[in-house]
């Protein structure tokens, strides 16, 4: 029988409630009294030299309150990098300024010019058509492989080149590496392109700004995954505001998915522009604004090489990539390509010897960030397809070539520094052969061939870091953050529960399953307890919510937390019953005396707590609350096996998905629904970046896909029902929980299953070729067979 | 400015709104009513999804004085006064048809509406319904099958997780 209650059970979510009938509390739905309205206006070129800004005839424009420029942040500091990468030779990389408003130059469509406050939205974007400008166009480098040649346009002028970095990993490795190429039995080389995706969460960006005369002190409501980050960033590095003077809300946020993690020039400009008029200033972007200014994913271009023996055995890996920034480093960008990409060139399989080269490329574009997955899908799609390309010209199974090379001895330390606590991979494609039902696709294709179709299977693992991270790690490979999280446990009189929690929920449910946890922990019913996050006034210090690491990190924080509410509550019982405390036990919310039957109940020891006639105060202090930190000892690594069956219309070079099976290996699972759901939505996302999805420039940098007219969403009638299960489980070892993370694993896992389809099916319809890249749109696809 | 009248979610409304004011803009700004989302400027994401006398429309794409005279209900009129949810809201609870709960309403507008015309759709009829709704959370697997169970429909076979 499933679980009704606690761990592993799927209790239904109680943020749906306010969901469904409307009266969420979205950021854009918050409107203070007196408050203003901010248009940006934004460039129209990819590069220029800004000559002038007039603003005079727009400030007189009906209901003008203030307008700002560039020139109204000299002294105001620029958007910071947390993260600093060390480039192969041991230099830092280089790191542009990136003003709030553009000074002096613009540097990609989009780039905040000017910023107009007024009355209201609409009359502050009729001023913004109103400021005369003047801008000097320059030429734009768009493509990475051109930027970096010695006669490039510079982004950034007092850069020595657009290079960010040129970083080896593990570069003392690679000499042995390219020894083992040298002797290899077979090489394997592929090139290919990770396309540029822009995230899309449904609920565009907000910022409302507020300022407090009597306190002097700031508020900033924003659509974001880490409040308490945004408070650190843009309080220490832009606008100099005390943590104890900023406070930062992220209410209900409308998905994220790696695009909210990042600080934004307009949370510091509605900030500091509250401050400056004394009165809240309100932005919200619309869908346009958001593709210039959300920062994108990916973009990563590749060449891989992978070197087998006589026996099939991979002997080593190479790859070579250029990964785009942008024209700004956006909060954690160089920690993608490199740190979130390198670290898991191994995936699933014993490949003794690697080498990961990467340059890190700015160019006239929207700033490139985490996107799900972050660095890890980019891994996952090459090392998977040039596994398909070698198994192609070697004439073995895909998957034979797979489970050859597995790891199989954990835990397990690869050759590109991270050490794999546990997994079963043989499990995971075990159960995958089972729920795509692999046996019965030949069946299946000989019944598409009867309808003119050609079917493929495409298959593949992943694995992933998650869980992010331990702090003394992530120092020593150059993040200016600590990556611990928190949760206090504070527990009333009458025995309910609010749990403050660092991590952030914007759709993965923590109001529902971080509850189950607690509960289960203390005996009592989940609706004894809330979770509250989002508020850097409400909640202590954490880092917020990404990497999938809310649960095996902030769960854990949580955990620890809860442990030490009940060693306290132990002690108030055993002075209530008059037993020792080491005979006190904890079960279904009655604390008991060992080999007796005394018992008291939670809600008496919390009672006794708080009203404390009969307590042992001289051995402990009245009230229950608890805080943990908690700081893992290393990542997380879920992994697992997908399999997806595409038919394409020959005529038209149409791909359709027929099936898409996921095995996940997630460990411990606290709320089998919310996985399952957060898996779908991975694979929706993994799909459209596979078919649908892709951000073209124009040579000139102007943005060709601006809207949902360009850029292709997925729909409903894209996909299909998913086959997903998470039965094969192998705990984590070092959390509390066991816990691995399910919110990036679909993104991860997807792709390269849709690609080795394609593959696969083409070739069986006579189509002599190995790989099209993404997304595999009809046009692509059509002309990829009769080239 | 003109002066526009309405009846939303069962009561009069009216308010001075400027002729460009969309629908969407006069719900949420003028009436509060803001469970009805704006998530592009398009008119392709249906976040903001209501029925206008009847038919579902994306209040992105109409003007407040349109709907002059006219009969609106928006999500927040969807559950019963006594706080029972619709069959819709349900079922998408029921089947967790809903992460962030951003493109939520204007999905259970158009599935509501869905439901009215063609009381037991297929799963091709669900999902070329949902044309007009962008969800970018669930790969659309749960909001097809709550839509499929709010009317009536065996879903458990659908597809085993």
């Amino acid at each position: 029988m499933p679980k009704d209650h606690g761990i592993g059970a799927s209790s239904k979510r109680r943020e749906d409630e306010r969901f469904l009938t409307g009266v969420g509390n979205y950021t854009d739905d918050i409107n203070l009294r007196g408050q203003a309205y901010v248009h940006f206006l934004r460039s129209d070129v990819a590069h220029g030299k800004i000559n002038k800004v007039d603003t005079s005839a727009a400030e007189a424009m009906p209901g003008v309150v203030r307008i700002f420029t560039g020139a109204d942040f000299d002294g105001v500091g620029g958007l910071p990098c947390g993260w600093q990468v060390t480039d192969k030779h041991g230099q830092p990389m280089q790191e542009p300024a990136h003003p709030v408003l553009a000074q002096g130059k613009v540097r990609h469509v989009g780039d905040p010019i000017a910023a107009v406050v007024a009355e209201t939205a609409a009359k502050a974007r009729d001023a913004a058509e109103a400021i005369e400008y003047d801008i000097d166009e320059l030429p734009a480098v768009i493509d990475m492989k051109k930027a970096v040649q010695p006669d490039a346009p510079k982004v950034h002028d007092d850069l020595e080149s657009n290079l960010c970095y040129d970083w080896g990993f593990v570069e003392e490795n690679k000499p042995a590496v390219d020894e083992a190429f040298e002797k290899a039995a077979h090489v394997t080389t592929l090139e290919l392109v990770n396309n540029r995706l822009i995230a899309n969460p449904m609920e565009p960006r907000v910022a409302v700004g507020d300022y407090a005369r009597a306190t002097d002190e700031s508020t900033l409501y924003t659509t974001s995954q880490n409040p308490h980050v945004i408070r650190l960033l843009m309080g220490a590095f832009v606008l100099g505001i005390p943590e104890h003077k900023l406070r930062v809300v992220a209410p209900d946020v409308g998905g994220g998915f790696g695009t909210k993690i990042f600080h934004y020039a307009e949370e510091a400009f509605c900030t500091f522009a509250a401050r400056a008029l004394a009165r809240p200033v309100k932005w919200t972007a619309s869908r346009s604004e958001a593709f210039m200014s959300d920062a994108h994913g990916r973009d990563h271009v590749t060449k891989i090489e992978l070197a087998l023996d006589a026996d099939n055995n991979f002997t080593a890996l190479r790859t070579d990539t250029y990964a785009n920034m942008g024209a700004y480093l956006s909060t954690f960008a160089p920690s993608v390509p490199t740190w979130l990409h390198g670290t898991l060139m191994a995936g699933n399989y014993k490949t003794p010897l690697i080498y990961v080269n990467v340059k890190a490329v700015f160019t006239n574009t929207v700033p490139v960030d985490a996107y799900r997955g972050a660095g890890r899908p980019e891994a996952t799609f090459q090392l998977e397809r040039v596994i398909d390309k070698a198994a192609i010209e070697l004439g073995v199974d895909p998957i034979e070539l797979r489970r050859k090379n597995f790891i199989t001895e954990f835990p397990y330390e690869t050759p590109v520094a991270v050490a794999y606590d546990t997994g079963d991979y043989h499990a995971t494609m075990d159960k995958l052969e089972e729920i795509a039902d692999l046996s019965g696709f030949e069946a299946r294709r000989k019944e598409s061939a009867a309808r003119g179709r050609l079917r493929g299977l495409g298959v593949n693992t992943y694995i992933e870091a998650c869980g992010i991270a331990p702090s003394n790690l992530v120092g020593q490979l150059g993040a200016r953050a600590g990556l611990y999280e928190s949760a206090t446990v504070r527990v009333n009189a009458t025995g309910s529960i609010s749990v403050m929690t660092g991590s952030h929920s914007h759709g993965q449910g923590h109001e529902t399953a971080f509850p189950q946890v607690v509960a289960d922990m203390l005996g009592i019913d989940e609706s004894m307890i809330d979770i509250v996050h989002g508020d850097t006034a409400r909640v202590p210090m954490g880092m917020g919510t990404y990497g999938s690491r809310s649960l095996a990190v902030g769960g854990s924080a949580m955990v620890r937390a809860t442990e030490k509410v009940i060693n306290k509550a132990k002690k108030i019982a055993a002075h209530l019953m008059e037993a020792s405390e080491a005979d006190i036990e904890l079960k279904d919310g009655q604390f008991t005396v060992a080999g007796t039957d005394k018992s008291v109940a939670w809600g008496d020891v919390t009672l006794a707590a708080y009203v404390p006639h009969n307590y042992p105060l001289e051995d402990i202090e009245p009230g229950l609350e608890e805080t943990a930190f908690y700081d893992p000892s290393n990542f997380t690594y879920p992994s697992g096996a997908y399999a997806c069956e595409v038919e394409v219309d020959p005529e038209t070079g149409k791909v359709t998905i027929e099936r898409f099976a996921a095995a996940d290996d997630f460990g411990n699972i606290i709320n089998p629904m919310i996985v399952d759901g957060q898996v779908h939505g991975g694979i929706g996302q993994g799909i459209g970046q596979a078919l649908l999805e892709g951000c073209a420039y124009d040579e000139n940098g102007q943005l060709i896909t601006g809207s949902y007219m360009d850029y292709a969403m997925p729909r409903a009638d894209d996909v299909p029902f998913y086959q997903v299960d998470h039965s094969c489980q192998t705990p984590c070892t070092h959390n509390p929980l066991g816990v691995k993370g399910c919110g990036e694993a679909g993104a991860i896992g997807s792709p390269p299953a849709v690609v080795n389809a394609v593959v696969n099916a083409l070739r069986s319809g006579g189509h002599d070729l190995t790989h099209i890249d993404m997304p595999l749109s009809p046009s692509r696809v059509w002309q990829a067979m009769n080239a | 400015m003109p002066e526009v009248t309405m009846t939303v979610n069962g009561k009069p409304a009216s308010g001075e709104v400027e002729g460009r004011t969309l629908l969407v803009q006069f719900l949420r700004e003028d009436l509060n009513l803001t469970g009805t989302h704006v998530g592009c400027d398009t008119s392709q994401c249906g976040a903001c999804v209501v029925h206008v006398d009847g038919q579902a429309v994306k209040a992105c794409t109409m003007l407040a004085a349109e709907a002059d005279g006219a009969e609106v209900t928006t999500i927040e009129g969807m559950a019963a006064p006594d706080g029972t949810l619709d069959r819709v809201q349900e079922a998408f609870k029921e089947h967790h048809g809903l992460q962030c709960g951003f493109c939520t309403p204007g999905m259970v507008m158009s599935a509501a509406a869905l439901l009215r015309d063609t009381p037991k759709p297929t799963e091709a009829e669900v999902r070329e319904y949902l044309e007009g709704n962008i969800c970018r959370c669930t790969g659309y697997h749960n909001i097809v099958k709550a839509i499929m169970a709010a009317s009536g429909q065996e879903v458990s076979a659908l597809a085993a997780e």
